[in-house]
């Protein structure tokens, strides 16, 4: 036999071997590849940053542990930049070229539409990262979600400010999508909130002063409180001018800006008093011994802020929870088959993560409720829990 | 109602004067050498987020501030060396994109070396607002305020008092006339690209108590800093001035007035509007057409 035959013949018989291999070979030691599109770099980049950072620490030490059914994972993340185009085009690379089992990311809500016929065409199970709650309503078969949706944020703000015995609202909202998306929601939920807006004002997402809006909506009859829907540095600016202008309605922020950084860039003084509603993370040591999300979050939070040596965010947590909720899902159906997986995650009960205790079903493809946002007041430049 | 619209006028004022400080770095570069510096919002960027992270490392913010200026200065020239000096020759349009490219890198650059995050820097002379006639005002747009009318003077001062600031008019009104009579026109565009980058950290400096800074502040900056200076005629330091305050005026009166929703459209209709009666802008010069 020549050397070439031979050659021919080893060929001829691994590609065969691969092929009808395949499926055997895989479950066998072979990395599960998960695919992740997220917004590492551009206006996004706060959310898709933590992200990414947690994804690739707990996926390192998920397989440090022995993976998942004895296979380790495989990460695979591509940065969109915060382009929608860019996003789409890396979740079309990830169902054909790098055959991913299932997808956890999808940063911002403009990302996540980009990207959700993509997976739902392949039957790929998609987590996204993004807030919006039109990714899951109404319920596409593949998608779901972590964070809380903004309509929460809204019901969440509205039931505070009716406690206090007010109804009379002012709203001021970014016009990046984020900030668009909480009005919209807002103004939806306000009427059976029993909450009236009065009045109406929006800034750009990079404006560096909004005191003629806030002057605005300070000179409006009967304005009780002001509410702020946006989130990146404009809610920052917003705290600032309502300090500068001495403004004493009660000022609510969104879940958007629920990190220390806020109260930093705000300044502690001008944040006094400010009210916002946020994940549990943001607390975690405030809240009570017999909370079923202590542990996790205060785990989750010292495992992050020790490895990278910077203050965790709720952006991370969705991250955390997405994974986390995928390869409980995996164990449970020990498959990596689209539809099989689909079941699992759809069937996830009593999972508690950095959000909040998920409860999922066939309609709700986010499983959270109201109690997963805790409301908290800026007191002495520091998030204080108050009560719920 | 007075204290209302005086409110509009101060927030106008001070967001204008933001404007001035990028639309004046616009010029010295504009008049060396007929390019518009597209690379301009990323010197202001870098004169902010020098300062936050030399003064967050325990550096006296009025050294900090000084180590800013000399590294944006430092990176104006490099920019000169490397990306315009080679291309030399080419036209301005070829220049302006190169400088668009040097922009979309630095930005690159910066979000390695510092972080993706926004970062403040204190008020000079502390937070807490001055009321007049019920109009709060901030003591930091007194500074950026300041800032503004001590560069519009210097500059002035450069080009018509100065034989190296008529070098620069010169190099920038004819190249080769201009080198028949000796002036050395790489070193005036070397320095222009160095002065205006000194010019625009100053400005990033001066704003980022008010503004906050992150790596990408400078794409809009720049964007509204050129329509300042379009508005006021390119190349005028007195039009970069009140092409800069009337825009953050309007942009303000448009948001306290009209709606808030709508004041960038607001502002960019009447810059249209001016630029069809002036299309030199308000203060610009008249270019004679050769035929």
């Amino acid at each position: 036999m020549s050397l070439i035959s031979v050659f021919r013949r080893g060929l001829l018989g691994l590609g065969t071997a691969a092929l009808i291999a395949a499926p055997a070979m895989a479950q066998q030691g072979q990395p599960i590849r998960i695919g992740a599109v997220l917004s590492v770099t551009g206006p996004a980049s706060f959310l898709g940053d933590p992200e990414d950072k947690t994804l690739r620490l707990y996926v390192n030490r998920i397989n440090a542990a022995g993976g998942v059914n004895g296979r380790p994972l495989q990460l695979i993340v591509y940065d969109d930049g915060g382009d929608a185009n860019r996003a789409r085009t890396f979740a079309t690379r990830l169902v054909e070229d790098d055959r991913v089992v299932a997808m956890v990311g999808g940063t911002t809500t403009g990302t996540t539409m980009a990207m959700r016929p993509v997976f739902e065409d392949a039957r790929i199970p998609f987590i996204s990262l993004a807030g919006g709650i039109e990714i899951i309503e109404p319920v596409a078969p593949f998608t779901f979600k972590t964070p809380h949706t903004d309509r929460m944020a809204c019901e969440k703000i509205f039931a505070d400010i009716r406690a206090r015995g007010l109804t009379r609202v002012g709203m001021i909202s970014g016009t990046d999508g984020f900030g668009q998306s909480m009005r919209g929601q807002c103004q939806r939920v306000a009427g059976p909130a029993g909450i009236t807006i009065v009045a109406d004002e929006q800034y750009g997402p990079r404006d560096s002063d909004m005191t003629p809006q806030l002057t605005r909506i300070r000179n409006t009859a009967g304005v009780e409180a002001i509410v702020n829907a946006g989130f990146g540095q404009g809610p920052a600016i917003v705290t600032r001018g309502y300090a500068q202008l001495g403004i004493r309605l009660p000022l609510y922020q969104s879940h958007g800006v629920a990190s220390a950084q806020f109260i930093e860039l705000a300044t502690p003084a001008a944040a006094e008093g400010v009210r916002l509603p946020a994940a549990a993370l943001l607390v975690a040591e405030q809240l009570p011994e017999n909370d079923p999300q202590r542990r996790i979050l205060i785990d989750y939070k010292t495992t992050f802020e020790r490895e990278f040596n910077q203050p965790v965010s709720t952006f991370g947590g969705h991250a955390y929870d997405g994974l986390m909720i995928l390869v409980e899902a995996m164990r449970r159906a020990n498959s990596t088959d689209g539809t099989r997986l689909r079941d699992a995650i759809r069937a996830t009960r009593g999972f508690v993560g950095t959000g909040g205790v998920v409860n999922m079903s066939a309609t709700d493809h986010m499983g959270l409720d109201l109690s997963a946002f805790k409301m908290v007041e800026i007191r002495g430049g520091a998030f204080r829990l108050i009560g719920n | 109602m007075l204290a209302e619209l005086l409110q509009f006028l101060v927030s106008g004022l001070t967001v204008g004067a933001v404007y001035a400080l990028v639309a004046l770095g616009f010029t010295l570069i504009y008049n060396a050498s007929d390019v518009v510096n597209f690379a301009q919002g990323e010197f202001v960027m870098l004169g902010g987020m020098v300062t936050v992270f030399a003064f967050a490392a325990g550096v006296p913010l009025p050294l900090a501030a000084s180590l800013a200026i000399l590294a944006a200065v430092g990176v104006g020239l490099l920019l000169h060396r490397l990306a315009i000096e080679p291309a030399r020759g080419a036209s301005a349009v070829t220049l302006i994109i190169i400088t668009i490219g040097a922009s979309i890198f630095l930005r690159g650059i910066a979000q390695i070396v510092f972080d993706k995050r926004f970062h403040q820097l204190p008020a000079f002379s502390g937070a807490d607002p001055i009321l007049v006639a019920g109009a709060a005002i901030l003591p930091q747009s007194f500074w950026v305020l300041g800032g503004a009318l001590l560069v519009f003077a210097g500059l002035w001062l450069f080009f018509e008092r100065t034989l190296l600031g008529k070098a620069v008019l010169a190099t920038a009104a004819n190249r080769l006339a201009a080198k028949l009579v000796g002036v050395d026109t790489s070193f005036v565009l070397a320095l222009s690209f160095g002065v205006s980058a000194a010019i625009g950290a100053f400005a990033g400096i001066l704003i980022t108590p008010i503004t906050l800074t992150s790596f990408d502040v400078g794409t809009l900056l720049a964007l509204k800093g050129f329509a300042a200076a379009m508005l006021g005629g390119m190349g005028s330091p007195l039009g970069a001035v009140v092409g800069g305050l009337l825009l953050g005026l309007l942009e303000s009166f448009a948001a306290g007035t009209i709606s808030s929703a709508y004041k960038d459209a607001v502002a960019f209709l009447v810059i249209l509007g001016v630029l069809f009666v002036m299309p030199q802008g308000l203060f610009g010069r008249r270019s004679v057409e050769r035929v």
